[in-house]
C-alpha cells in the first residue's frame, strides 16, 4: 500500500488542525472499534464557513482526507460545502490506496454532520437541506 | 537507504555478511542443477548436503529429517495439512490449535474446518500464553493433531511447547510448532523437545527470503505437498534453492551459537525501552514481561492508531510494525492482540519493536528520543484520546 505525495504532505503537516471554541457546528464520525474517529468543528458567519478545525484518530490517510477536506471548504458558502464529495477528496489528494477510500467518505461525512447540527442548533431541521448522514461506521466501510 | 534504525526484525532481517559470502559462489560460477549427474551438478548436491548436515546437527536432529521448503509459510502449510490428513485416515479429525497462531497455520485450520474437521482454538489469555491444562482439557479420542506455535510473532510470548508436546506424545496426537520467531531468540534442541514436525524460516535469522524448513520427526510420513521431481527424498519437489540453503544452513548456526551473546546484547535494551516507554501515559505493555523472547517488545498506546504512529517513526527514519486494522489489511485489528483479551482501540493503537543482533544502543536512545513526541502529537489531535482524558 503506498500513498500519494500529496497524501504523506498533507499527513506530515496536516491543515487546521485543533478546535473552535463556540463553534457553530460540530460533527463526528466514525467510531474508535473501526480505528478512526473524524470531529470537524465550523465557525459560520452569513452561511459562509470562515473557519473549520478537525480532530482525527485514525490512520495517515484518516489525516491527511481530514485536512484537505477542511481546506477545500474553508472560506465557501454552507451550499457549496455540501457539494463536497469523498471523490473529490480522494483526487485532491491525488489518490487514495482501495483500502483507504471509506477514510474519503467519512472525511465527506464530517463535513456534512457538522453542517447539520449547525441547523439544527438554529432550530432548523437539517434533513431536507443535508440530507440523511450515516453518521457512524458500521463495519462494512473496510472491504 | 542510509541511516535506517531497523527494529522490525520480527518481519524479516538483513542479510548478514558471512551468509552473502557463504551463498555467493552458489549464485556465481556454482550454478548446476543439484539433480544433474556432471561435476558442476554434483557441486551443489554436495552443497545441500552439507547445509543438511550442519542444520542438523545444529538443531541436534538426524539430516533425513530435514526437509527444505520455500520458508516458514509453506512448512506449516505442510505440517498441517499433511498432518491432518494422517490424523484423518485413523479416523480422527479433531485438532487442537491456538487463537493466536500465524495466518499460515490459522487460515489452513480454518479450510480443514469447511472439510469436516473440528478445530479447538486455546485461549491465550492477557499474558499471551497457553495453558497446557486448557490443552489436556480441550483432548478428545479423535484428537490428532496438536499445532501450537513456540514463540508468537507479534507478542514474542513463549509457548510451553516441551510440555505440550510430553502431554502430545502420551496422548499419541502429533504435535506440529511453529518456530519461525523462536529460532536465534531461545535455544532449539529436537532431541530434547518432542514436537514432531517444526517450521522454520530463513529471512527471520538473516538468511534471504524464500528458503526455510519443516523438521519431519521419522516416524511421520507425510505426503508431499509439493510433487513433481524427486528433490528432497520425492517428499517435496523442485529444483533447489542452492544458494538459499546454503545460506541458511550458515544463518541456523550462527542463530544457534549466538542465542546467549544475542541475549546478553538485547537484555539492557529490552529493559531500556521498557522502562522509558511504560512511564508514557496510558500506555499497556502487550504479552507476559518475563516468558517472551527479549528481541520483542509490544505496546499499546490509548488515543493513538498505529498506522499514524508507524507513518511518523518512519518520517524519523524508523521502521515498527503495528496490529492496527490499517496495516493488518483487514476490518479488525490484529487477531493475536484481540485475544490477548485488548479492546479493539487499545489494539489499534499498537507498537511491535522487534530488534536483533545488530540493533544497538544509540538506535535504541534515538526511538526513544523521537517516540513520546510522536505519541503527542498524534493524541493532541485524536478526540479520542480527549475523550480518554476526560473519563480518568
Amino acid at each position: 500500500m503506498i500513498y500519494s505525495e500529496k497524501v504523506m504532505e498533507h499527513f506530515a503537516a496536516p491543515h487546521n488542525v485543533g478546535e473552535i471554541e463556540n463553534a457553530d457546528g460540530i460533527g463526528e464520525v466514525g467510531n474508535e472499534k473501526c480505528g478512526d474517529i473524524m470531529k470537524m468543528y465550523l465557525k459560520i458567519n452569513a452561511g459562509i464557513i470562515e473557519d473549520v478545525k478537525f480532530k482525527t484518530f485514525g490512520c495517515g490517510a484518516a489525516i491527511a482526507t481530514s485536512s484537505i477536506a477542511t481546506d477545500m471548504i474553508k472560506g465557501k458558502s454552507i451550499e457549496e460545502a455540501l457539494k463536497l464529495s469523498n471523490k473529490a477528496v480522494v483526487e485532491a489528494l491525488e489518490g487514495l490506496p482501495p483500502a483507504k477510500i471509506h477514510c474519503s467518505v467519512l472525511a465527506e461525512e464530517a463535513v456534512k454532520t457538522a453542517i447539520a447540527d449547525y441547523y439544527r442548533r438554529q432550530g432548523i431541521d437539517p434533513e431536507p437541506i443535508v440530507g440523511k448522514i450515516e453518521s457512524h461506521c458500521h463495519g462494512d466501510c473496510h472491504p | 537507504m542510509n541511516n535506517i534504525i531497523y527494529l522490525d526484525n520480527a518481519a524479516t532481517t538483513r542479510i548478514s555478511p558471512t551468509v552473502r559470502d557463504a551463498m555467493e559462489p552458489y549464485l556465481d560460477n556454482l550454478y548446476g542443477n543439484a539433480s544433474s549427474l556432471y561435476s558442476l551438478g554434483r557441486e551443489s548436491a554436495k552443497a545441500i548436503h552439507k547445509a543438511r548436515a550442519d542444520i542438523a546437527e545444529a538443531l541436534h536432529c538426524d539430516l533425513r529429517e530435514i526437509y527444505f521448503t520455500s520458508g516458514g509459510s509453506e512448512s506449516s502449510n505442510w505440517a498441517v495439512k499433511g498432518a491432518a490428513a494422517l490424523a484423518a485416515k485413523q479416523g480422527k479429525r479433531h485438532i487442537i490449535s491456538s487463537q493466536f497462531e500465524h495466518h499460515a497455520v490459522l487460515h489452513v485450520l480454518q479450510g480443514l474446518e469447511s472439510f469436516g474437521f473440528e478445530v479447538t482454538f486455546l485461549p491465550v489469555y492477557e499474558n499471551g500464553v497457553v495453558r497446557v491444562s486448557d490443552l489436556e482439557a480441550a483432548i478428545r479420542p479423535d484428537t490428532g493433531l496438536v499445532t501450537i506455535m513456540q514463540v508468537n510473532n507479534e507478542t514474542g510470548t513463549i509457548q510451553p511447547v516441551s510440555d505440550i508436546g510430553a502431554v502430545c506424545k502420551e496422548r499419541g496426537i502429533i504435535f506440529h510448532t511453529d518456530a519461525v520467531q523462536a529460532l536465534g531468540n531461545i535455544p532449539l534442541d529436537l532431541s530434547e523437545q518432542s514436537a514432531d514436525l517444526l517450521s522454520l524460516s530463513g529471512h527471520k535469522i538473516h538468511a534471504p527470503k524464500g528458503v526455510g524448513l519443516l523438521y519431519v520427526n521419522k516416524k511421520i510420513r507425510l505426503a508431499p505437498f509439493i510433487e513433481g521431481g524427486a528433490q528432497e527424498s520425492g517428499r517435496r519437489a523442485g529444483t533447489e534453492n542452492v544458494a538459499g540453503i546454503v545460506g541458511f544452513a550458515k544463518a541456523v548456526q550462527e542463530a544457534v551459537s549466538g542465542v546467549e551473546s544475542k541475549r546478553r546484547k538485547l537484555l539492557p535494551l529490552h529493559e531500556k525501552l521498557y522502562r522509558e516507554i511504560t512511564k508514557l501515559e496510558k500506555v499497556h505493555f502487550n504479552g507476559s514481561p518475563e516468558q517472551r523472547v527479549i528481541n520483542n517488545l509490544n505496546f499499546s498506546f490509548e488515543g493513538v492508531e498505529g498506522e499514524s504512529l508507524l507513518l511518523m517513526l518512519d518520517m524519523e527514519g524508523i521502521c515498527c510494525s503495528s496490529g492496527s486494522a490499517c496495516t493488518s489489511g483487514s476490518l479488525d485489528p490484529s487477531h493475536v492482540l484481540l485475544a490477548l483479551g485488548l479492546p479493539h482501540e487499545v489494539a489499534h493503537g499498537s507498537l511491535r519493536i522487534s530488534m536483533s543482533g545488530y540493533t544497538t544502543e544509540a538506535e535504541i536512545d534515538r526511538l526513544l528520543e523521537v517516540l513520546p513526541g510522536i505519541i503527542e502529537k498524534l493524541r493532541a489531535m485524536s478526540p479520542l484520546w480527549e475523550r480518554i482524558k476526560n473519563r480518568s
